[in-house]
């Protein structure tokens, strides 16, 4: 794509036009070639040696009995067949980073897309978005070990039900009905103001002649919104969907802090469950291939969701 | 919304004072994070609730210090966030221009490993990553939580964007005063990508500050080598039912990354909204 450009434009003035073309192509080109080999050399070494080669490792890692010390043999493929057939463990934790995206992803999404458009209308929408940017920039670990003190049975959120509603709060981390939808909570308060900078200015874009239209036109409220204003953000809505499907499949380190996976393993994700089987339980074969597991999910939602975004998403504007 | 004036009907008005309200409640979490920090000991659930106890103790935060050296963690989360960024922007910046800007043979293919390894999730690396810092020696060192991250494809990819819209006839001027290649992309075009620079490095810097995960695989001494997350976690394992002094940890951790958003508050947000996915 950019490469016809910069021949016309590099074509020089038309007196050394006259002069034989191969001749100052090579000279140049080559050199231009080397410099690019050497501009390039950090960031492909990098890669080869830090990502390329991590994943032909771990493709490898996930056939072989790899214990962090002793004796490694091959397996084939029964790393795999141990998580999907005999790990307890493992399934419960793809049932619960499914749950968890199921209820994380629209209550992000929705709120994130409301509130977005409720600070349009203010001319302080700037502050808003910093304000509400906050716990997305700060540490994880430190956003939950918060929420864990709020989460207390003695804590606020238990106080104010009980002095506000009359109503006893159970012990949210330590009660299996309510551990996940605890975090879910925790990690919408954390991750809303990202999505909210995204559609805020996806709606600081929308084009003001089709929307004046669609006004003169009598559309008002949320037939404007959901037939007008939706479909034309729906390029920012189909980012932030994927982007936050992807994280969400990976969430980790709040249910970490939170509930380290309790009580009992209502609340073990598939990253923990990668994790202790790695590094508490020292069996890197089979950690390797629940992360591929774990990919090949990312994988295979997003690729629905591309394909699916045919008959929804519309690239027009 | 710009200059001229809104005109504040009672709808506005309710819509702000509502608004107001959602963004207190939204922010309480940090407030009372904030307030517990400052409560003397054994006040945090003390009934009737009251966000001030019954003096402000300011100690709480010099005493932390007694527990964990927080200032080793601090100091070590600047260390690794910092050299980070520097190898992330020069490993970039240097590989985008070469994407964006030179000819060369096998540049489309090249770009496409580049693009395809974004989509690995650190979790399938971070297993074999933990056996190369073994053969390296780096288990439990500095370099283990610095160079793994550092080469991602996601800073060359968004430098080549910035890049590629910059206009040739800048280059082509400095190629016919004879600037080498070289030469060209350190006076001409990184001053230009200044921008895109700022917001890589803000994002980078956040990246390491705040990343859990691999620090946890491959930091076995926390007290030597943790970064802020890792202290953190540590301390709250060992005196977690101390809130006061827990919330005044919290807050030393995270001033930094506030200083950062007030600071960048309008380049984040346009950052965020240029490039998408930066700072995930």
């Amino acid at each position: 794509m950019a490469t016809r450009p910069i021949e016309q434009r590099t074509r020089p003035a038309p007196g050394f036009a006259a002069r034989p073309r191969p001749r100052r192509r090579g000279g140049p080109g080559r050199r231009e070639r080397w410099y690019a080999y050497g501009f390039l050399s950090p960031g492909v070494l990098g890669l080869t040696v830090f990502t390329l080669f991590p994943v032909a490792m771990a493709v490898v890692m996930s056939l072989y009995d790899w214990p962090i010390f002793g004796q490694r043999s091959f397996l084939g493929l029964d790393n795999f067949r141990y998580l999907l057939l005999e790990d307890p463990g493992f399934l419960v934790s793809v049932r619960n980073t499914f749950l968890f995206t199921a209820l994380f992803l629209p209550l992000n999404v929705v709120l994130s897309l409301g509130l977005a458009f409720w600070i349009s209308g203010s001319r302080w929408q700037q502050v808003f978005r910093v304000l509400f940017f906050i716990p997305a920039i700060t540490p994880m670990v430190v956003n939950a070990v918060i929420w864990k003190m709020l989460y207390q049975p003695q804590g606020v959120i238990a106080h104010y039900l009980d002095s506000w509603f009359g109503i006893a709060a159970p012990n949210f981390l330590a009660d299996s009905g309510t551990a996940m939808i605890s975090v879910v909570v925790m990690s919408v308060w954390q991750g809303i103001g990202y999505n909210l900078i995204v559609f805020s200015a996806a709606i600081d874009e929308l084009p003001r002649s089709v929307l004046e239209a669609a006004e003169i036109d009598g559309a008002r409220g949320l037939r404007k919104f959901l037939r007008v204003q939706l479909p034309l953000m729906s390029p920012a809505v189909f980012f932030v969907t994927t982007m936050t499907m992807i994280t969400s499949l990976q969430v980790f380190t709040q249910t970490y802090i939170l509930t380290k996976g309790g009580p009992g393993d209502s609340t073990v994700t598939m990253v923990q469950n990668v994790y202790e089987n790695g590094f508490v339980s020292r069996d890197l074969g089979v950690a390797a291939a629940g992360a591929w597991l774990l990919f090949a999910v990312i994988l295979l939602i997003t690729a629905v969701q591309f394909l699916g975004q045919k008959r929804w998403v519309h690239y027009e504007h | 919304m710009s200059t001229d004036k809104v005109r504040w009907t009672p709808r506005r008005l309710v819509s702000h004072v509502l608004l107001i309200a959602v963004t207190l409640l939204f922010l309480a979490p940090v407030v009372y994070a904030v307030a517990t920090a400052l409560k003397p000991p054994g006040e945090t659930f003390a009934d009737p609730a009251s966000l001030i106890g019954s003096h402000l103790r300011w100690r709480n935060f010099a005493d932390i210090f007694d527990y964990l050296p927080f200032q080793r963690f601090i100091l070590n989360g600047l260390l690794v966030a910092a050299i980070g960024t520097l190898v992330v922007l020069t490993a970039s910046s240097l590989g985008a221009y070469a994407f964006a800007r030179l000819r060369w043979r096998g540049r489309d293919g090249l770009f496409l490993v580049f693009l395809a390894t974004l989509m690995v999730p650190q979790e399938v690396l971070v297993v074999p990553m933990f056996i190369l810092m073994q053969e390296f020696g780096w288990v439990n060192s500095y370099q283990a939580l610095i160079f793994p991250w550092a080469f991602t494809a996601f800073g060359t990819f968004l430098l080549r964007q910035f890049f590629r819209g910059i206009p040739y006839e800048l280059q082509e001027a400095a190629t016919l005063d004879g600037c080498s290649p070289l030469r060209t992309f350190l006076s001409v075009m990184l001053p230009i990508a200044r921008p895109a620079l700022g917001v890589l490095a803000v994002f980078t810097f956040i990246g390491y500050w705040n990343s859990f995960l691999w620090p946890l695989i491959v930091v076995n001494d926390v007290s030597a080598l943790g970064t802020v997350p890792l202290g953190l976690e540590l301390f709250f394992g060992q005196n977690g039912s101390q809130w006061h002094l827990v919330m005044a940890a919290s807050v030393i951790s995270l001033v930094p990354t506030l200083l950062l958003l007030i600071a960048l508050q309008k380049h984040l947000v346009k950052g965020i909204a240029a490039t998408g996915l930066a700072g995930r």
